[in-house]
């Protein structure tokens, strides 16, 4: 007897096949409103390269309300991206000590505390307090 | 003990009749304590002899009923019937040819299973009579918990990547190949990351974490997976960064 086996074709309907589908592809997403935030910042620096008229100018376009939702968005997705990733760190980051592993919550927690550390550091530096 | 019926709707597939895969639906009176395999099972006996699936043991151990359950990846025998409302729906694992009915050609998988040399290739061979490899609990514990594979291929299914780019050596056996990565006794790294650390490997996977949400025995491929893409890239560092530090 021969064989005949039946290919199927994968389409876009894997992404309906369970929430942690669409999860993921949100969190891939994120990087196009990071990428597009960090570029807006080389964008900035070349304004403050031509001079105070330029920067100004600059950030009076910051202030504009389509800027202001494209930046919560941005923020919304760098949030949304970092928090996904800190809670994965346990799986690729697992520290045995002696015989036992260490918690996953005490890992991700780590993540979490040297971010918040690092963003008060980042806010300290540019005077928000 | 009480009883209820059940829709079981099934995707079948004759490679000598039929051009593609259609649906069939089956009622099936069903006890409380029935597992969506004890559903085939009443099918097939009683209904429709001409189904075909594999099974064998019944209780999650040997891996041969993996399963599209209403869309997602289970094991056929460890999914309770009393645990779905309404129609289920049961289709062969998903990203796998159909030889027929439920059952998937799986030649991909034991292909790629058997280039990862997933086998103890030991530092130093001993003889016999030099007695056993020794290893203490905590070197045991190191790697344990990715032994559980039991080669259902359920991360597979649940693998869009796997799905998408076929050549991606895929969950299960990167796993295993870490697994024995992870084995004090084990000297076998150098030949095998020639395999997993390759595109086709590790750098294939993009994370989705779906692997592990699926695994039946909590393996945790995405663990494994994530392990080895941070191992290969301080080799990487190692070798063209600080090449002194190798001497």
């Amino acid at each position: 007897m021969s064989r005949k086996p039946y290919v199927r074709a994968l389409r876009w309907e894997w992404l309906t096949r369970h929430p942690r589908y669409p999860r993921y592809l949100l969190r891939e997403l994120s990087c196009l409103f990071i990428g597009g935030w960090t570029l807006m910042m080389v964008w900035g620096l070349a304004r403050l390269a031509q001079g105070p008229e330029a920067w100004a100018a600059f950030l009076d376009a910051l202030r504009s309300p389509a800027s202001i939702v494209l930046q919560a968005l941005a923020l919304a997705f760098a949030v949304y991206h970092s928090v996904t990733w800190f809670n994965l760190t346990p799986k690729a980051l697992p520290l045995q000590l002696g015989e036992d592993f260490v918690a996953d919550r005490v890992i991700s927690g780590a993540h979490f505390a040297v971010w918040g550390l690092l963003s008060l550091a980042v806010l300290l530096l540019a005077g928000a307090f | 003990m009480s009883e209820r019926v059940v829709e079981l709707e099934v995707l079948r597939y004759n490679p000598e009749t039929d051009r593609e895969p259609h649906f069939r639906r089956y009622s099936v009176p069903c006890r409380e304590e029935w597992v969506v395999l004890d559903a085939l099972n009443h099918v097939k006996e009683n209904i429709d002899p001409t189904l075909s699936y594999r099974w064998s043991c019944h209780m999650a151990v040997c891996g041969s009923c993996g399963m599209m359950i209403n869309r997602e990846p289970k094991l056929a025998c460890k999914s309770f019937l009393r645990d779905y409302q309404g129609v289920i729906r049961v289709e062969p694992l998903a990203h796998f040819p159909i030889e027929r009915d439920l059952v998937t050609v799986i030649d991909d998988f034991v292909a790629k299973l058997k280039r990862v040399k997933p086998y103890l290739i030991p530092k130093q061979p001993k003889a016999l009579e030099d007695g056993e490899y020794r290893q203490t609990p905590a070197q045991l514990k190191r790697y344990k918990q990715f032994t559980l594979c039991i080669n259902c291929m359920l991360c597979y299914a649940a693998c869009p990547e796997y799905g998408l780019i076929p050549k991606f050596i895929g969950p299960a056996a990167l796993s295993l190949a870490h697994r024995y990565n992870q084995d004090s006794r084990d000297g076998g790294r150098e030949e095998r990351q020639q395999e997993i650390a390759a595109t086709e490997g590790v750098w294939e996977c993009a994370f989705v974490g779906a692997c592990s949400e699926v695994c039946p025995e909590h393996v945790d491929p995405a663990a494994a997976l994530q392990q080895v893409k941070i191992k290969s890239t301080v080799d990487w560092y190692l070798e063209h960064a600080m090449p002194w530090l190798n001497k």
